[in-house]
């Protein structure tokens, strides 16, 4: 371990940077968003370093600390504010603030006529900062702090235009989701603490061997449902489509690229854990596969394009959850799909973006159509993601996707079966639809409003677009040659215990069933898709109704959680009410009627007096009487 | 006849002659009482009062108390109910209370009161006095009892003595200045007085009322005077007498009318 | 005869006092009540020191009595004075303190 001292400008920068133009208010409107910008490309400069830092060194070296200061320290339990730069945050630290920076310099033209830009570029900078913290912090409290930090800038970004009330609820309703998965980090934490002693990563990893399975399985779980509520997977999975509220870029960023993979990371940094409990690996997976394929089912009906984006997106981190929990062996290739998903998808997000820009901020892809013809280089760094995403060789998606799809087999029996078959079908369903949003939008005939013209954006806008297409296209090939990123991630993931045990089936002949299954999913979008109606059809198939209405996961939950919750909370209002402040009333009631009643004992009259004062040397009497018994 | 009186020196029991004594006065004296309580006209409270304390002080007597038992009548009985009556007289002599009680429930509670009052005192009392047995004051009076008292209250009591004595300095004082009546206005002259006579209601005031044996034919304050018309006058006896029923009628003074006798 | 008869004679008087003082409405006839009270403690006090055999409950008799004679007449007088501002010597009339 080297102790570094330049770690914590990492994420100094971005936060300082976030509290001036907070605080300065309309003063640095004319310059925040350049600042802001300089300040996510330092910190990409400074990561950039690090990493090149780190590939000098060898071995244990690799690994960097920096103790910022003792935060807590409470009879026995000590939790410093340090931070943690292993091979696995530096990949982080690069994805963050390479794709950050790009989507900054983006903001700059997308949100040139917004008149709170500044606050927008001071929430983006607050974001990376969380973010950063998050993948840096060594230990889960530290980890837990970034964690609230990026629910807060999500909530902030989402609901950016709160003077639409329905942004403002979709920005509640993320965060209310994030909530509940917060909740099952710190009971994880606590659950930690109470086993280990220890919270911090290094002391957790040693402990875990000598840990109780049902403690595992417990801290593994709640962590799965932490990852679930940042990450938008089943069940938690409600608020992504909605968070699509926010201004493109923020979708592109958060619910694309990174904020959406820390769920990932904390399975993957939580390795030790989940490699010594079976139970909470064979959740991971469940809960891997089912968000793929729920993705994948939304995406297929869904006419916005930010939520169709929005649900693969879903999907393709139901495939890297399902790769984490594939033991060892698969987080390397969770976080190389990680790596790939975040250029591709982001740069397909700015497409949209771009595209709604030119069409008036018109999202529903039914009136679209042809766009290709008007925005070129939209269309080609679209389709260049687009490919990458269906896992069209040697894009990038080929690699980390048929890896997972690969990985699924190997596990084994039954349920190597069950896994990798899911995944198959998930990767037509993916092409399927992936290749309704690219038709519907850019090929076909044009379906355009009266006074839409659509045209290419500023070069700030696309060339963020050609740099993450570059990306899609070589990102894939550039970390699997030579399993360079197996081979960077094994001392973190401790891959090398667990190699290759058992094949199913040979890479190629996985690889020609996903691209099998890839083309029919094209051939049948393009058949299907050749006319389009500009009004959505009425009479359809009951999966695509269901499929619409986001397989009735807001219906559930308002019938499971919220209308019991919302009566629970008027019941207990009620009893409030009347109970508790009956109670109080009573009191007062009482007192009000006992004085009323020995009011009426003060009438004015001497004789009444002495009688009263007859009656207490009675009572007095009475007393001695009964003490000399 | 402080060593005859009634053989009370004997230790323990009392003998048969106070005993006679106590039990023919002591239920007079509960009666008296009673009767004090419940009697309708004041005075006769007051009166009912004074056999009470006479009783009392004969009890003193027999018991030893000589001194107390003088000073008992001399003072309690000679002064004190005396000052009674003529408070009393000075009030209203026939002011009596009304049988109703205005107070609710003050009746039954003062029946609830008497009851536990009495009930508990004396059922302490005889707890208290279970097996008790007299010591006698025949030491005690062994120099005469009015020497023994003097000799308690100079030496041990002296201080109380003194201050008992400035109390009593300053009750005189105190019933003298609130015996004064204040005056608000000045007193009307005699000529005012008599402008006001002759301007009142009727001119048959004016020259005031009569003195006694004017138009009288008997010479006394309870007999009416007659007038003109051989009528009594009423305004001729004091109210007092009248109330009192003291007032004589005039029937055998007044003449016989005759046809001559008018003119 | 037991000598703790006249402490129950004394009682009952004390009692009859009170009771008096309770349901009498006229002013002077509620203070021959308090007086009759002070006589029955003065008796009370005359049969103990005949009990224990000095002549400490005559001393107190005593001042019972010229203490008791102060009241009387700074009573009485009170009693007049309101008399003659109230024309009523009734203790019921006194009632300005009444809720």
């Amino acid at each position: 371990m080297t102790t570094s001292t330049s770690l914590v400008y990492l994420i100094a920068l971005p936060l300082f940077s976030a509290g001036l133009l907070l605080i300065l208010g309309r003063i640095a409107d004319k310059w925040g968003h350049i600042f802001a910008t300089l300040v996510s490309a330092s910190v990409f400069i400074i990561g950039a370093l690090e990493f090149f830092a780190m590939q000098g060194r060898e071995g244990e070296a690799r690994a960097a600390t920096q103790k910022l200061f003792e935060w807590i320290s409470v009879g026995s339990f000590k939790v410093d504010a340090a931070l943690l730069l292993d091979q696995l945050s530096i990949c982080f630290v690069l994805l963050i603030s390479g794709v950050g920076t790009l989507i900054h310099i983006y903001s700059i033209a997308y949100m040139s006529h917004d008149r709170d830009r500044r606050r927008f570029f001071a929430y983006l900078n607050l974001f990376i900062a969380a973010m950063l913290l998050l993948v840096l912090g060594d230990s889960y409290l530290n980890l837990y702090v970034g964690w609230e930090g990026v629910g807060l800038a999500s909530y902030l970004l989402i609901g950016f235009w709160n003077q639409k009330p329905a942004y403002a609820t979709a920005a509640k309703k993320a965060f209310v989701a994030n909530r509940v998965g917060d909740v099952g980090l710190s009971l994880a934490i606590m659950i930690a603490f109470t086993q280990f002693g220890t919270v911090t990563f290094a002391g957790v990893k040693e402990s875990a061997s000598g840990a109780s399975a049902g403690a595992l399985t417990a801290i593994g779980a709640m962590l799965l449902l932490a990852a679930a509520g940042k990450s938008a997977q089943f069940p938690l999975q409600s608020w992504l489509g909605d968070a699509m509220a926010g201004p493109t870029p923020v979708s592109a960023l958060i619910h694309a690229a990174t904020m959406v993979t820390a769920g990932v990371y904390l399975i993957t940094r939580s390795n030790f854990i989940f490699d010594a409990s079976p139970t909470a690996q064979l959740m991971v997976v469940c809960v891997g596969a089912t968000t793929l394929l729920f993705g994948a089912l939304i995406g297929t009906a869904k006419d916005d394009i930010k939520k169709a984006l929005a649900a693969s997106t879903m999907s393709q981190i139901g495939y890297m959850i399902l790769a984490t929990g594939l033991g060892p062996v698969g987080y390397a290739f969770a976080i190389m799909h990680l790596l790939t998903h975040g250029f591709f998808k982001a740069g397909m997000f700015l497409g949209a973006g771009s595209v709604m820009h030119g069409m008036n901020d018109e999202v529903n892809m039914r009136r679209y159509g042809a766009i290709r013809k008007v925005m070129p280089i939209t269309a080609a760094t679209f389709g260049l993601g687009y490919l990458a995403i269906l896992g069209v060789p040697p894009f990038a998606g080929f690699y980390s996707k048929d890896k997972i799809i690969e990985t699924a087999f190997n596990a084994g029996g039954v349920q190597g079966i069950l896994l990798g078959g899911a995944t198959l079908f998930g990767a037509a369903v993916t092409a399927f639809y992936m290749t309704r949003v690219f038709v519907l939008t850019f090929t076909g005939t044009k379906r355009w409003d009266e006074n839409a013209h659509p045209h290419e954006p500023s070069i700030l806008m696309w060339l963020p677009m050609v740099i993450l297409a570059i990306g899609s296209v070589t990102s894939g090939f550039l970390l699997s040659t030579g399993n360079a990123l197996v081979n960077w991630l094994e001392p973190v993931v401790n891959e090398s215990q667990e190699h290759h045990e058992h094949e199913f089936l040979p890479p190629i002949v996985v690889s020609s069933m996903a691209l099998t299954f890839v083309a029919i999913g094209v051939g049948l979008a393009i058949f299907k898709y050749r006319t389009v109606p500009t009004q959505a059809p009425e009479n359809v198939s009951i999966f695509t109704r269901a499929a619409r209405k986001d397989l009735y996961q807001d219906s559930f939950n308002e019938a499971v959680f919220m209308r019991p919750g919302q009566r629970l909370t008027s019941a207990l209002v009620t009893t409030d009410n009347k109970v508790v402040d009956g109670l109080v009333s009573l009191v007062g009631w009482l007192v009000q009627t006992i004085a009323g009643a020995t009011r009426a004992i003060q009438n004015g009259y001497v004789r009444s007096y002495a009688l009263i004062m007859v009656l207490g040397v009675i009572a007095l009497l009475g007393a001695i009487w009964m003490v000399t018994l | 006849m402080s060593n005859l009186a009634l053989g009370a020196l004997e230790v323990g029991k009392t003998l048969t002659p106070e005993a006679v004594l106590f039990w023919i006065l002591a239920p007079l004296a509960v009666v008296a009482a009673l009767g004090m309580l419940f009697a309708k006209k004041a005075v006769h409270s007051a009166l009912l009062l004074a056999w009470v304390m006479v009783t009392l002080a004969i009890f003193y007597i027999a018991q030893d108390a000589l001194f107390l038992g003088i000073v008992q009548i001399v003072v309690y009985t000679g002064a004190v109910m005396m000052l009674f009556l003529f408070i009393l007289m000075l009030v209203g002599v026939d002011s009596a209370d009304s049988l109703v009680e205005s107070i609710r429930g003050q009746r039954s509670a003062a029946i609830v009161a008497a009851i536990g009052l009495s009930g508990l005192i004396l059922s302490l009392i005889s707890r208290a006095t279970i097996g008790v047995e007299a010591i006698g004051l025949k030491d005690a009076n062994s120099g005469g009892n009015v020497q023994g008292l003097a000799s308690e209250l100079f030496t041990k009591y002296v201080f109380a003595f003194e201050v008992v004595s400035a109390l009593l300095i300053t009750a005189a004082l105190g019933a003298m200045v609130l015996a004064q009546s204040t005056t608000t206005k000045s007193r009307t002259a005699q000529r005012d007085q008599s402008i006001a006579r002759f301007r009142g209601a009727s001119l048959a005031t004016a020259a005031g009322l009569p003195g006694s044996g004017v138009y009288a034919r008997h010479n006394a304050v309870d007999v009416p005077a007659l007038l003109p018309d051989g009528t009594p006058a009423p305004l001729s006896v004091s109210a007092t007498l009248e109330a009192r029923g003291d007032m004589l009628s005039s029937k055998p003074f007044e003449l016989e009318v005759k046809e001559e006798e008018e003119d | 005869m037991d000598i703790s008869n006249y402490i129950y004679l004394s009682a009952i008087l004390f009692t009859i006092g009170a009771i008096g003082v309770v349901i009498r409405r006229n002013a002077i006839v509620v203070f021959m009540c308090i007086e009759l009270m002070l006589n029955a403690a003065n008796l009370a006090f005359v049969t103990f020191s005949r009990i224990h055999g000095n002549l400490a409950g005559q001393v107190a008799s005593f001042f019972t009595m010229v203490v008791a004679a102060c009241e009387v007449v700074v009573g009485l007088a009170i009693i007049v004075t309101i008399y003659r501002s109230r024309r009523s010597a009734s203790v019921d009339d006194a009632s300005l303190l009444k809720r």
